[in-house]
C-alpha cells in the first residue's frame, strides 16, 4: 500500500513547484488566466446565442411547406365587396382546377410572413373581467385545412355555407372555429376536451370550436418569437376588400398547395390564369409570388445571419487564444531551457518535463475557467435585461470550459514537447 | 534615431517570424472584426438629418389614457382628431401630418403593367421640414392641401420607370383610378433611418416611397393606413362600422412632427401641447389629467428602438473580441520584450537613456500595429463582402467601407497595438544593465 502511494506521487507532477514558477510571471500567468477567462465567458455567450438561433431556425409551420405557396393579390379600381366576394370564389374554382394545383384558398395572412394576419382575443364568457387570450388567426374555408396540409385530430372541418364576406369595416364574429391543440391546452388548462366548447372572438356571439388541429403557426412567427407563435384560430371567411380596412390590408392572399414535383409549374401558371380571368389586379412582378420555402429563408434571416456571425467569433476567438497559449508558453520554455536542462540531468524524464507544463497549462486554464464562468454569468444576465435573452444553462459553460481545456492541453503540447527535448547538457551550458 | 528603432525592429522580426506573425494576425483579426460590425452600426445608428435633428419634434398625446396606454406611454402616433387640432394650432414653425397606403398605379399605356405604390400622406410643410431635394418642381401650396386638389410628388425611381427620367411636372398620373397632376419629382432621397415614418411604416429601413400625396386628399378618399393602426379600448376588435367612425375614433395612426427652431420654441410648444391636453380634459373627452411628450429625431429613434438588436449585439461581441486579442497581444509582447533582456541591459550599459527604450519599443509596436492596419483593411474589405449574409439585406446595403472606415481601421490597430505595448514596454525599461551583464558574463 506504501508503495503505491509512492507510485502515484511519482506520476503526479507535484503542484507546488509549478506554483512557485508561475509567482515569478505573475504578470504573464494573470494575462493568460484573463484571456481564458474573457474567451469563455464571450464564447459561451456567443455559442448560447447561436443555440437559441437554430432553435428558431427549425421551428416548423405545421404545414406542407415543401409545395406550398402564396399569391399576394391586390385589387385596382375599388370595387365592392360582393364583386370582390365574386371574384375570390372563381379565383378559387381556377386555381383549384389547374394541373398540378392540389387545393387552394384564400386568407389575408400567410406562414412566416412576420406579421399580417389578425390578432384575436379569446374569452370565456363576454362579461370576463381576466385577460383574454391571444391568439392568431387566419381566415380559412374548408378547403383551407388540406392546403395547409394538416389533418384534424378531433372534430370537423367547415361547411361551404359557413364560410362568411366580410368588407373592410365588418367585425368578424364567427359562428364556428378551428384552433390548434397549443391554443385548446391554454384555453383548457384543466385538459377539458375543446370540441363543442363555446368562446368569444368578440362580444357579440359566441363562437362554437368545432374541429382541432395538431400544429400550426401563425403568420407572426419568424426570427422574432412570441408565445403565442403556435396558438391559431381558422376563421371562416373571406376578406373581401381592396382596402386597407381597420383590422385587415387591403386584397386577399391565395395559398396554394401543389402536387409534388408540379410547384415550379405552378408558380407560373397559376398568377397568369388568375390575370387571364380578370386584369383588374394587380400580382407585383417582384414579390407577388412567394413560396413557403423563401418565406423561411428570409423570416429566418436574422437568426442565421447571428448564428453565423456569432459562430465565426467563436472560432476566431478559440484560434486566437489558442496562439497567445502557444506564443506565451514558447516564451517560458525559452526562458526556462537551463532549469530544464538542470531537471533532467538530475534525472527528470522527458515525461516529466511534458507533463510539468501540461500541468501547468491545466492549472492556468482552471484559474480562467473560475473567473470566465463568472464572467460569463454575469454578460448572460445582462443580455437577458437588454436583449431578453433566456437565462444561459450552466452546461453550456460547462461546455465552453471543457473546450477551452482541450484546447489549452492541444496548444501546449507543442512548446512542451520542444521543452522536454532539451538536453541533460544544457545544464552545464551559461546561457 | 527612428530609422535605427525599425531597423532593429525589423531585425528581431526576422529573428522570431512566427510570434510577430501571431501579433499581426490577432490585431488584424480582431480590427477588422470591429470595423466591419461598427461600419453597419454607424449605418443603422447614424443622426438621419444631423442638420436640423434638434429642431424637428415629435409630439405625442396620451389619448388613450392610463387604462389602456402602454406603461404610462402616450401612444406613438396621433389620433385623427389631435392630428387635425395640431395641424390647424400652428403653434410651430412648420407642422407635418404623414400616414402611409397603398396606391395601385395605372400606366397610360398598354405596354406597362399596373404596379402598387407605397405612398405617404403628408401635408404640405413636409418637403421643406425634411430638406427633401427636388429635381423638378417642388411641393404643391397650403391652398392645394385646402382644396383638398389632386396633386402628387413623385420619386425620381418612379419618374425613370415611368417617364424616362424626363422633367414629368405637369403631366398627369393615375392613381386608384384617379388622375393627378405630377408637382415635383424628388431626387434620390432616402434617409436612413426613415425617422419621419418609422412607427407608421413598421420598417425604418425599407425602401423610400414613391409617392407623396396630400393628406387632406387621401383623407377624403377614404385611403385607410397601410401602417400602424390601434385603437384604445381594444385593440383587436375594433367597433368601426365606415370611415366617419374611423375619423372620430380614439385609434392613433397618424404620425406629426413640428419644427421648433429655439430652445424658446421648444418650450413654448411643450406648454402649448400640455394645455391642449388639459383642454380635452376639460371638454370630458380624457378623464385623465394632461400626458404628453415632445421628443427629438434622437430622442424619437432611441425610444423607437431603431439600431437592430443584430447589430448592437455584433458590435458588443465583436468589441469583446478585439478586447481579448488585446489582452493577447500584451502577453506576446511582454515575451517578446523580455526575452530581449540581455539586448536591453547591453543598450542601457552603453548610455541608452530608459526614454530611448521607450522610444524604440512603442515605435516597434506602432510598426506592427500598423502592419496589422493594413492586414486588417484586407479582412475588413473581405468581411464588407460578406456582411450580405449576417445581416438583412436592406441594413447591409447601407454598410460602407469609404476613406473614414479606412483611416479608423489603420488607427485602431496602431493604437490598440500601442496600448497592448505599454506594460511590456515599461517592462523592458525596467531592465537592470548591470543585472544583466552579470548573468550573461
Amino acid at each position: 500500500m506504501a508503495a503505491e502511494v509512492e507510485r502515484v506521487k511519482n506520476t503526479m507532477t507535484p503542484i507546488r513547484p509549478i506554483l512557485a514558477a508561475l509567482r515569478r510571471h505573475k504578470m504573464a500567468t494573470l494575462l493568460n488566466v484573463l484571456q481564458i477567462a474573457l474567451t469563455l465567458a464571450v464564447v459561451s455567450n456567443a455559442l448560447f446565442i447561436v443555440k437559441t438561433r437554430v432553435v428558431h431556425l427549425s421551428r416548423a409551420t405545421g404545414t406542407d411547406e415543401a409545395h406550398l405557396f402564396v399569391i399576394k393579390n391586390e385589387w385596382i379600381g375599388r370595387p365592392d365587396a360582393p364583386h370582390i366576394d365574386a371574384q375570390m370564389r372563381s379565383d378559387l374554382t381556377t386555381l383549384r382546377g389547374l394541373p398540378g394545383v392540389r387545393n387552394a384558398f384564400s386568407s389575408e395572412a400567410y406562414p412566416m410572413e412576420e406579421g399580417g394576419g389578425g390578432l384575436v382575443r379569446i374569452k370565456h364568457r363576454v362579461e370576463q373581467t381576466t385577460k383574454a387570450q391571444l391568439a392568431l388567426s387566419y381566415f380559412a374555408d374548408e378547403h383551407a385545412l388540406d392546403t395547409f396540409g394538416i389533418p384534424l385530430v378531433a372534430g370537423r372541418n367547415f361547411r361551404a355555407d359557413e364560410i362568411a364576406s366580410l368588407g373592410a369595416y365588418d367585425k368578424s364574429r364567427p359562428a364556428v372555429i378551428i384552433i390548434t391543440r397549443d391554443l385548446a391546452h391554454k384555453l383548457f388548462p384543466d385538459g377539458a376536451a375543446a370540441v363543442g366548447q363555446r368562446v368569444y372572438l368578440s362580444d357579440d356571439g359566441p363562437s362554437t370550436i368545432i374541429g382541432l388541429v395538431d400544429r400550426l403557426q401563425g403568420g407572426y412567427a419568424g426570427s422574432s418569437t412570441r408565445s403565442i407563435d403556435e396558438d391559431t384560430v381558422l376563421v371562416p371567411a373571406r376578406y373581401a376588400s381592396s382596402d386597407d380596412g381597420a383590422a385587415y390590408a387591403g386584397g386577399t392572399i391565395y395559398l396554394v398547395r401543389t402536387q409534388p414535383g408540379q410547384l415550379a409549374a405552378v408558380l407560373r401558371s397559376a398568377p397568369a390564369a388568375l390575370l387571364a380571368q380578370n386584369r383588374m389586379r394587380l400580382i407585383s412582378a417582384e414579390n407577388g409570388v412567394i413560396t413557403l420555402a423563401q418565406a423561411r429563408t428570409k423570416a429566418y434571416a436574422t437568426d442565421r445571419g447571428v448564428a453565423i456571425m456569432m459562430g465565426a467569433v467563436c472560432v476566431l476567438l478559440l484560434l486566437a487564444t489558442a496562439g497567445g497559449i502557444v506564443g506565451l508558453s514558447s516564451f517560458w520554455v525559452g526562458q526556462r531551457r537551463r532549469s530544464i536542462g538542470v531537471r533532467r540531468a538530475l534525472g527528470a524524464t522527458r515525461g516529466d518535463i511534458l507533463r510539468y507544463f501540461q500541468t501547468e497549462n491545466a492549472l492556468i486554464v482552471g484559474i480562467g475557467v473560475v473567473l470566465g464562468a463568472m464572467l460569463g454569468i454575469a454578460a448572460n444576465l445582462s443580455l437577458m435585461t437588454h436583449y431578453e435573452l433566456p437565462r444561459m444553462p450552466l452546461w453550456v459553460l460547462g461546455v465552453g470550459a471543457l473546450l477551452l481545456w482541450l484546447l489549452g492541453q492541444l496548444a501546449v503540447f507543442g512548446p512542451a514537447r520542444r521543452a522536454a527535448a532539451v538536453p541533460p547538457v544544457e545544464a552545464t551550458r551559461s546561457v | 534615431m527612428l530609422a535605427y528603432y525599425l531597423d532593429m525592429a525589423l531585425r528581431h522580426c526576422r529573428r522570431s517570424k512566427a510570434l510577430t506573425a501571431l501579433v499581426v494576425v490577432l490585431m488584424s483579426v480582431g480590427v477588422a472584426t470591429c470595423m466591419i460590425t461598427y461600419a453597419v452600426f454607424r449605418a443603422t445608428a447614424a443622426d438621419p438629418i444631423p442638420w436640423k435633428s434638434n429642431q424637428l419634434f415629435v409630439p405625442q398625446i396620451d389619448s388613450f389614457g392610463p387604462a389602456h396606454n402602454w406603461k404610462g406611454e402616450p401612444p406613438q402616433l396621433l389620433s385623427y382628431t389631435d392630428a387635425v387640432a395640431l395641424l390647424h394650432a400652428r403653434q410651430a414653425r412648420r407642422q407635418v401630418l404623414i400616414y402611409g397606403s397603398k396606391w395601385t398605379v395605372l400606366p397610360g399605356d398598354a405596354q406597362h403593367l399596373p404596379s402598387s405604390q407605397e405612398g405617404d400622406a403628408v401635408s404640405h410643410d413636409f418637403f421643406a421640414m425634411f430638406d427633401a431635394p427636388f429635381r423638378y418642381g417642388g411641393g404643391w401650396s397650403v391652398s392645394d392641401d385646402d382644396q383638398r386638389a389632386a396633386v402628387v410628388v413623385i420619386s425620381g425611381a418612379l419618374n425613370q420607370k415611368l417617364f424616362g427620367g424626363v422633367d414629368s411636372v405637369g403631366r398627369e398620373i393615375n392613381l386608384d383610378t384617379h388622375n393627378y397632376r405630377i408637382v415635383g419629382v424628388l431626387d434620390d432621397w432616402n434617409p436612413s433611418p426613415r425617422y419621419f415614418d418609422v412607427v407608421s411604416s413598421y420598417y425604418p429601413f425599407s425602401h423610400p416611397r414613391q409617392l407623396y400625396l396630400p393628406f387632406s386628399r387621401a383623407i377624403d378618399l377614404q385611403k385607410a393606413a397601410s401602417g400602424n393602426f390601434y385603437c384604445s379600448t381594444n385593440t383587436v376588435d375594433p367597433d368601426l362600422p365606415n370611415w366617419d367612425s374611423v375619423l372620430h375614433s380614439e385609434c392613433a395612426w397618424i404620425a406629426a412632427w413640428v419644427e421648433l427652431p429655439t430652445r424658446a420654441d421648444v418650450e413654448r410648444y411643450r406648454d402649448w401641447l400640455h394645455n391642449y391636453a388639459a383642454e380635452q380634459q376639460h371638454v370630458g373627452r380624457f378623464a385623465w389629467p394632461p400626458n404628453v411628450r415632445l421628443s427629438d429625431v434622437g430622442q424619437w429613434l432611441h425610444v423607437m428602438k431603431v439600431v437592430p438588436k443584430a447589430s448592437e449585439l455584433s458590435l458588443i461581441v465583436s468589441v469583446s473580441f478585439l478586447l481579448i486579442c488585446l489582452v493577447n497581444v500584451v502577453g506576446l509582447m511582454l515575451a517578446r520584450f523580455m526575452r530581449r533582456a540581455p539586448e536591453i541591459g547591453v543598450r542601457r550599459a552603453l548610455g541608452a537613456s530608459r526614454g530611448a527604450i521607450y522610444r524604440q519599443f512603442l515605435t516597434e509596436a506602432a510598426a506592427i500595429g500598423l502592419a496589422g492596419g493594413v492586414l486588417g483593411l484586407l479582412l475588413t474589405a473581405l468581411g464588407m463582402a460578406g456582411v450580405g449574409h449576417v445581416f438583412e439585406p436592406e441594413v447591409a446595403g447601407m454598410a460602407r467601407l469609404d476613406a473614414s472606415l479606412l483611416l479608423l481601421t489603420v488607427l485602431a490597430a496602431v493604437l490598440t497595438t500601442l496600448i497592448a505595448a505599454l506594460y511590456p514596454t515599461w517592462r523592458a525599461a525596467q531592465v537592470q544593465p548591470a543585472w544583466q551583464l552579470k548573468s550573461n558574463g
